[in-house]
């Protein structure tokens, strides 16, 4: 069985949910849509306090090339437009929308039925996902339609669907394909169709049996698309290390792409949004949730509406457990911690996770004992103890030297230092000051 | 909120190793070499270990408390490994002042004085052994024969397995003659430190080492590696003057360095291949020093060499990068 080759941990997977058929949560009384939800410029609101919208009305446009429009997954009026704090941290601007009813735009087919055949042109398509606000769904939320467009000197021969799901307790993804293996499938026709192509592989790791045998029993009759059963390892969902366990091929250092090796690479959830958006004319205002920890009394999997906040998927789920130390965004690995429940759902929120005080508590930092062990665990195969003490030194030109700009903040590092020193926020902070520091060398040329 | 949140940046799980449960496992790995080595020294062992290891911990304890006025660190196992590989580093009679003189000099001017456990460059214990060879060579090179359960100073001392080998090396050819079996030197039933006789004792060690994923295999195998492919070219060349690799790597303090010293985290390198550079030059210099040099034994001088060249070895030897080779 294939798999990345440098590096990588085994985390506990955790996958609680894996059995949890997904289920639909109820409509929210408020919804909250922040205007960046994507990496990129933040959308531009194109409606005003007091308008009246339906499910699917564009709310905010792309502000820039490189960003996405944002729709409302409610119907009712636009309450304020303010600010909200989300996972980032930070208050960002939001647009809020008071509940009324649950009234669709009627150009959204709203039927089970399947839809086949795709009769748009290329650049329908790529018009039909932008349009819709699709956004890279793992979690990086990069805007898929400009994944869609790789650089013209590249010449791209596989498409790549990251089925991986390698974050612990995660569950979305897996569930996504189990119950709808067949958009799935037309979706990946839609992208392959876009990129020219008729390659297309489905990386998925082998602790999803179910999924890869649904999904090779429906590819059997399809050619051209190929369900590759991966051995499990953390970050096997990195975009490069998954580009190099499906194809051995690997993406330069930064700034190279994975169309520079011929791969394009789009999430299992991405291609679902991208099915409903072409096929259906539905934009992107609703994902699927795992919400999950190991006090929860019903973890489950949810079809949300975006702006949801939190609170009512944790509710759900049986309230917040007796002692939850974190509440997190996404996985274990590289989800981000929310400060409260108020914050509301976006397109990258792929879970919520809540992890006990004892395990939210980070112990005390120690010498570092020089055991190596971070730099077998780094799957870019750097070197993160001495990263982090020339973050320490603030010595950025030895920083650089050493590769930094390649670590992916996989957390790896940081999660088997048996000093348990903070590896990746010494890291994340040299990669920020290396990283303006090129870019400033850059400007100058 | 009813409930108190952490906020940190990820990763938010851990795989909950942590810097005492490597040295538990070291600890558990050693056990055995000690079990042989009370087995063949009998009372002599028991005295020495355990008079290494509390010098070692009290040692530690003072400096951090008292001169430091820190937290103690006694607690992270670190002192009491020190102990344990000093004393096996030690033939089984030596008098108990040199024992603590050794400790305080492994733990006072090999760690504590670079700052403590992960600053020191060069492996402690070994720091403590060279300290005393130095001082006390007589009493350090001459070697209790085994199976004296209660002797301890006035234990009966005689040549080891690599006074025997240096011997022949020499041109005395008669020494062959009074070489233990190959079985004996790998059980250990020879002359020598407390903790280096048993061979197969100390494998075993390493099979746990490996096991619970405290060490990789580079260091060790290397080591061997080129200690016997070294040998090995000598004995071929000339059988009568050179021994069998096979004596070795089962004489001396070959398997207790190899396997337990050179593999210290803090001064060996960091990269796979920077570990087998490094096993490769002390298996080298411990091979020049049992042939060429004056102690019949290269391995403690081998090692601390090589920890000097560590720095230089991780800057040398970088890890494989992600997309190196497509540029």
């Amino acid at each position: 069985m294939n798999t990345f080759k440098i590096g990588g941990v085994h985390p506990e997977p955790n996958k609680l949910t894996a059995d949890r058929k997904i289920e639909t949560l109820a409509l929210p009384t408020q919804a909250v849509f922040p205007l960046s939800q994507h990496i990129g410029a933040p959308a531009v609101p194109c409606v005003q306090k007091g308008d009246t919208v339906r499910v699917g009305t564009r709310i905010a446009e792309p502000g820039g090339f490189m960003s996405a429009s944002i729709h409302s997954s409610v119907s009712g009026q636009v309450a304020k437009i303010d600010s909200v704090i989300d996972a980032s941290g930070l208050r960002k601007p939001a647009i809020f929308i008071d509940v009324e009813g649950d009234e669709w735009e009627p150009s959204i087919d709203r039927s089970d039925k399947l839809v086949l055949q795709c009769n748009r042109s290329r650049d329908e398509i790529i018009e039909c996902i932008k349009n819709a606000g699709i956004v890279g769904m793992g979690g990086a939320c990069f805007p898929t339609h400009v994944k869609l467009c790789p650089p013209k000197e590249c010449t791209i021969d596989t498409l790549i669907i990251n089925a991986v799901e390698c974050e612990p307790y995660l569950t979305a993804d897996h569930r996504l394909m189990l119950e709808h293996p067949d958009e799935i499938i037309i979706g990946i026709k839609i992208i392959l169709k876009v990129l020219g192509i008729d390659r297309a592989v489905i990386g998925v790791e082998s602790n999803k049996p179910d999924a890869i045998s649904l999904l090779q029993s429906k590819t059997s009759m399809v050619s051209g698309i190929e369900v590759m059963p991966l051995k499990m390892k953390y970050p096997q969902g990195g975009e490069k290390q998954l580009i190099e366990a499906v194809t051995g091929r690997q993406v330069p250092p930064p700034p190279a792409l994975p169309a520079n090796v011929g791969c394009v690479v789009q999430n299992v959830g991405t291609v679902f949004a991208i099915y409903e958006a072409v096929m259906k004319n539905k934009p992107l205002f609703e994902r699927i949730v795992t919400v999950t920890g190991k006090g929860l009394k019903n973890p489950c999997n949810l079809k949300v509406r975006m702006g949801t906040p939190v609170s009512q998927l944790i509710e759900y789920a049986g309230g917040m457990p007796e002692g939850t130390g974190k509440l997190i965004s996404g996985g274990p690995m590289m989800g981000r911690p929310l400060l409260d429940e108020t914050a509301p759902v976006v397109k990258g929120t792929s879970g919520v996770l809540m992890i006990p005080e004892a395990d939210a508590i980070r112990r005390e930092e120690r010498n570092c004992i020089r055991c190596a062990k971070c730099v077998q665990a780094c799957p870019m195969g750097l070197e993160p103890y001495l990263l982090a003490t020339a973050s320490e030194r603030s010595d950025w030109e030895c920083a650089e030297e050493n590769w930094i700009m390649s670590c992916i903040e996989c957390g790896c590092c940081q999660s088997t230092c048996p000093s348990r020193r903070p590896l990746l926020d010494w890291v994340r902070l040299a990669k920020n000051r290396v990283g303006g520091i090129i870019r400033a060398r850059n400007a100058k040329k | 909120m009813a409930q108190k949140l952490y906020i940190t940046t990820s990763p938010h799980i851990h795989c909950g190793d942590t810097i005492e449960r490597n040295m538990r496992t070291v600890i558990w790995a050693l056990a055995p070499a000690f079990i042989a080595s009370v087995i063949y020294f009998g009372l002599g062992a028991v005295i020495v270990t355990a008079t290494s290891v509390a010098s070692c911990l009290f040692f530690e304890w003072f400096i951090t408390r008292v001169f430091l006025k820190r937290p103690s660190t006694l607690a992270d196992g670190s002192a009491v490994i020190t102990g344990i590989l000093l004393a096996f580093n030690l033939p089984s009679n030596i008098p108990l002042y040199m024992i603590v003189m050794g400790a305080l000099v492994a733990i006072g001017i090999g760690k504590m004085v670079f700052g403590g456990l992960g600053n020191n460059p060069f492996n402690p214990a070994l720091v403590g052994r060279v300290f005393l060879l130095i001082s006390f060579p007589a009493k350090m090179t001459s070697w209790p024969v085994p199976h004296q359960m209660v002797a301890y100073t006035d234990a009966v001392t005689g040549a080891t397995p690599l006074n025997l080998i240096g011997q022949i090396a020499g041109g005395n050819s008669a020494a062959m003659d009074q070489l233990p079996s190959l079985k004996d030197l790998f059980l250990g039933n020879i002359g020598g430190c407390i903790g280096e006789v048993s061979a197969l004792a100390l494998l075993i060690g390493l099979l746990i080492l490996l096991w619970r994923k405290v060490i990789t295999w580079h260091i060790p195998v290397t080591i061997l590696a080129t200690v016997a492919v070294l040998t090995g070219i000598m004995w071929m060349i000339n059988p009568v003057l050179y021994v069998n690799p096979l004596y070795h790597l089962c004489a001396g303090g070959l398997m207790l360095g190899a396997i337990f010293m050179a593999t210290d985290y803090v001064t060996s390198p960091m990269t796979a291949t920077g570990m087998v550079w490094y096993g490769i030059g002390i298996g080298f210099l411990t091979v020049v020093i049992r042939y060429f040099g004056s102690y019949p034994e290269g391995m403690s001088f081998a090692i601390l060499i090589m920890n000097a060249v560590t720095p230089l070895i991780n800057n040398w030897c970088k890890p494989k990068r992600f997309g190196e080779a497509v540029k």
